[in-house]
């Protein structure tokens, strides 16, 4: 018998939607704007995730040792920084290595090198380059370069230099930068997704108000809440698939249109990003198409279903 | 079967219902008459507890029906069926629909549904309007569909509220008839009318109404 219920409510549906012509159209095209402003904070997240990795993988600190520090020193300050949580990656450059580089990047430059030839012995000290998880624990990670927890090392000797106080004041800027720029992100989405979620609402709202009173008839011939409410809830189910599958494909052509003429701009391909992310940009339109589809229907039908 | 007591119904300008107290037993034929306005329709959404009184008590059985929770209402209102003066008809459904709508709400199988329809559409004279919208119907059409819709579930009871207003003189006759049938295997009926020659045919007991009183109950017997 549920079955047989359920099976009604489906095919009540589906005339429902078919019954509704240009309505039940217009419906599906509200619910497709919204999936489209959903679609497009995606993409602008992608794209804005993107550029602030970018910005955020410049950024790093490098702690440079004195001439001729010794090595298992080196590496003990190496081994315990690889161990804060704050802490992405490590690289150490040998003075060995770092004379190497030198040379290469002087190789055409004579009297340089010749310089270097009179010298004799390396001048250069080796470096350690520190790269944060994010960009705000660049201050604990120079705070703990400076604690005593270096210094019981014994390594306070061997730190020529930190160049964080050099680069403090940028990376206080560009972490600002990165929260506001989240935390207004966010703000313009869910303004967005709110207005969105009214005017749908409102729109199905419309669609059902049309059917206010033969709401009330079924439930003077005796029909349940949910045999009433049902195939209206279908109906709105099927705004959301139908929306989805227009958002889906229009975004399309459209991804592959910035991803033939954005890319340079954006630092991202669209198209590529776009397809990527294909099933989970369809799992969410799909979920949030649906659910706003039912639930709308159901609150609406609930206005109209009073005894 | 059916109690009013002392039953008042007062909208912000107009007395419905004034003090009406009466009783209808199982397996009666009541005919409500009255000029228009007397309250009639009034009486009957009291029964399906479509509006609640301003005063007083209706009981169906032993249940009180304006204390009824939203979900023995619907319960109650599949025991009764009814022939809405203005029809009420599903207007996006068809007639086919209609008539099985309210075989779903009372949980009719599917094969109840495709056998007994085209029976109760042919009883009512519209096997030609099977697939025909309700606004495609004339209005005898859409008032034969509201008593097909009535009758289709065999209920307790059966309230039709002038269901003969748009007929003419033969279905007229066809469509009591019918109730009369219906009532003759057991089935409680209440029935609204203007028609004069209707109550005569009739034959059974009367209530008459006047400014929202009843001024007269005539229980007549063969
Ligand atoms: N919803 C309402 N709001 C205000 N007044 C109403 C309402 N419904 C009915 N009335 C008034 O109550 C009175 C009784 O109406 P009712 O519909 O019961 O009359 P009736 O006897 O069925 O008339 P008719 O024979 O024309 O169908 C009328 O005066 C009517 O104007
Ligand atoms: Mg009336």
């Amino acid at each position: 018998m549920p079955m047989t219920k359920f099976k009604r409510i489906i095919k009540g549906g589906f005339i429902n939607f078919k019954r509704g012509g240009i309505v039940s159209w217009a419906a599906v095209l509200v619910v497709t704007i919204t999936l489209c402003v959903i679609t497009l904070i995606i993409l602008f997240q992608a794209v804005l995730h993107f550029s602030l990795d970018q910005v955020e993988n410049k950024v790093d600190v490098t702690v440079y040792f004195t001439v001729g520090a010794p090595e298992d020193q080196i590496q003990a300050l190496k081994t315990s920084l690889e161990q804060m949580p704050e802490v992405a990656s490590v690289d150490y450059t040998s003075a060995d290595d770092a004379l190497a580089l030198f040379r290469t990047r002087h190789e055409n430059d004579y009297p340089t090198i010749q310089a270097l030839d009179e010298i004799g012995e390396n001048p250069l000290g080796g470096y350690l380059n520190i790269k944060a998880k994010q960009v705000s624990e660049y201050g604990d990670i120079a705070n703990f370069l400076q604690s005593d927890n270096v210094l019981s090392l014994n390594s306070a000797s061997i730190i020529d230099k930190v160049d964080y106080n050099q680069n403090e004041l940028v990376i206080d800027r560009l972490n600002t930068i990165i929260s506001n720029g989240q935390k207004l992100g966010f703000l313009i989405t869910l303004i967005l997704i709110i207005i969105s979620i009214i005017v749908t609402f409102n729109t199905i709202r419309l669609t059902i108000f049309i059917s206010k009173e033969e709401i009330g008839v079924m439930g003077l011939v005796g029909a349940s809440r949910m045999h009433i409410r049902g195939p209206f809830m279908i109906a709105g189910a099927i705004y959301g698939i139908l929306a989805t599958i227009i958002t889906l494909l229009l975004f399309w052509p459209a991804t592959l249109w910035l991803g033939h003429n954005m890319t340079a701009f954006l630092g991202i391909n669209m198209y590529d990003y776009y397809l990527a992310s294909f099933f989970q940009i369809f799992t969410i339109l799909l979920l949030s198409g649906i659910l706003l589809g039912v639930i709308s229907s159901f609150l609406a039908v609930r206005k109209y279903l009073n005894k | 079967m059916i109690y009013f007591n002392n039953v008042s119904k007062i909208y912000k300008d107009a007395t419905a219902l004034l003090d009406i107290t009466f009783t209808v037993e199982a397996g009666e034929f009541v005919s409500i008459v009255g000029h228009s306005g007397a309250g009639k329709t009034t009486l009957t959404k009291m029964i399906l507890a479509e509006e609640n009184p301003t005063d007083g008590t209706v009981f169906f059985e032993s249940i009180n029906v304006h204390k009824l929770k939203s979900k023995d209402l619907t319960k109650l209102r599949r025991r009764i069926g009814v022939v809405f003066q203005d029809y009420k008809l599903l207007s996006n459904k068809t007639a086919y629909e209609n008539i099985a709508f309210a075989m779903e709400a009372v949980g009719k199988t599917e094969e109840e549904i495709a056998s007994d329809v085209p029976h109760v559409l042919e009883l009512v004279d519209l096997s030609h309007r099977v697939s025909h919208f309700p606004h495609e119907m004339s209005g005898g059409e859409q008032q034969r569909l509201a008593i097909a819709r009535a009758i289709i579930n065999q209920p307790e009871l059966i309230i039709a509220d002038e269901p003969t207003g748009n007929l003419d003189p033969v279905n007229t006759h066809e469509i009591v008839q019918i109730l009369k049938k219906i009532n003759d295997l057991g089935t409680t009926v209440i029935l609204t009318t203007h028609n004069r020659g209707v109550i005569d045919s009739l034959n059974k007991r009367v209530i008459t109404m006047e400014n929202g009183k009843i001024i007269r109950d005539t229980k007549t017997s063969k």
